[in-house]
């Protein structure tokens, strides 16, 4: 292991995870409810594929007008951060639909299992974070020997 | 006042995943790169979450309705089984591939990155392909 110095931002990332702490405090003490994405977006798209309207989740469909819009807020203070992507379009449409199907038949991403579930102390929070921890490294290490 | 919470909760988890880097997947593939050339940051960002998120769930276990009324509404389960873990392999392999999970994923695709956009319209492809098909199976 060798720590990549360039690239590690400890005080913004510790600062953004404070910010994604306190929306998590905020969704649960404020409604009660848990601030995972995939679980939000999944019940909200099946919800308006099975013929539901747009206020039978208004909560659902309000939480994620909230994160589309963090850009375009970001953008009117200071420069959006660059992305870097270096992998091709069929590798990225594969991830999609693997990370689709994977959040919704364990129930959670790293958000609802990974913030919430961990900060519940939720031993099945854990065993899923593990595992997609475990999967992810193995997978990056797998293709950077690959290619 | 849950619909302005709801949106206000939103809009703090895309800036907080802005401020983070995280919706960067460079960054993401950083992390999981644990044998090569390794960015800590993601523990911050996670380090830094629970530490808030551990306040927010002690105070609302102690609670049975929130703020605006609603009921406190947490997930009962606490059966570990292959659905669990096997969703959470899945997942973290194609985390891994593209560096995107869900979140990053839609603020990347608003932010204007194409790659977020694509990697978005698949990862609703599979969640559909998950609720219409493989959990009916």
């Amino acid at each position: 292991m060798t720590v990549d110095w360039s690239h590690f931002t400890p005080w913004s990332s510790l600062v953004g995870g404070l910010v994604i702490g306190l929306s998590t405090l905020l969704l649960v003490l404020g409604n009660g409810r848990i601030a995972g994405i995939a679980g939000i977006v999944g019940g909200a798209l099946q919800a308006l594929l099975g013929g539901q309207g747009l206020r039978n989740n208004a909560v659902r469909w309000l939480f994620l007008a909230g994160l589309i819009a963090a850009p375009w807020i970001w953008r009117l203070f200071a420069p959006l951060p660059v992305t870097r992507v270096d992998v091709g379009w069929l590798a990225v449409i594969a991830a999609g639909l693997l990370v689709g199907i994977g959040v919704r038949m364990g129930n959670g991403c790293t958000s609802g299992h990974g913030v919430c579930g961990l900060s519940r102390l939720s031993l099945r929070s854990l065993a899923n974070v593990l595992a997609f921890m475990g999967a992810g490294v193995v997978t990056v290490t797998l293709l950077r020997l690959a290619f | 006042m849950s619909s302005l919470i709801a949106a206000l909760s939103g809009l703090l988890f895309g800036i907080g995943l802005l401020a983070s880097g995280m919706t960067d997947p460079a960054k993401v593939k950083g992390f999981l790169d644990l044998f090569g050339l390794w960015d800590p940051s993601l523990a911050l960002v996670m380090g830094g979450a629970i530490a808030v998120g551990l306040i927010g769930f002690t105070l609302a276990a102690k609670r049975t309705t929130s703020w605006s009324g609603e009921p406190i509404d947490l997930p009962k389960s606490r059966v570990v089984d292959l659905r669990l873990v096997l969703g959470g392999i899945l997942f973290g392999v194609g985390w891994g591939i593209a560096g995107y999970c869900p979140g990053p994923g839609i603020v990347a695709a608003s932010a204007g990155s194409l790659a977020g956009g694509v990697f978005v319209v698949a990862m609703l492809a599979g969640m559909t392909i998950h609720d219409r098909l493989i959990a009916k199976a």
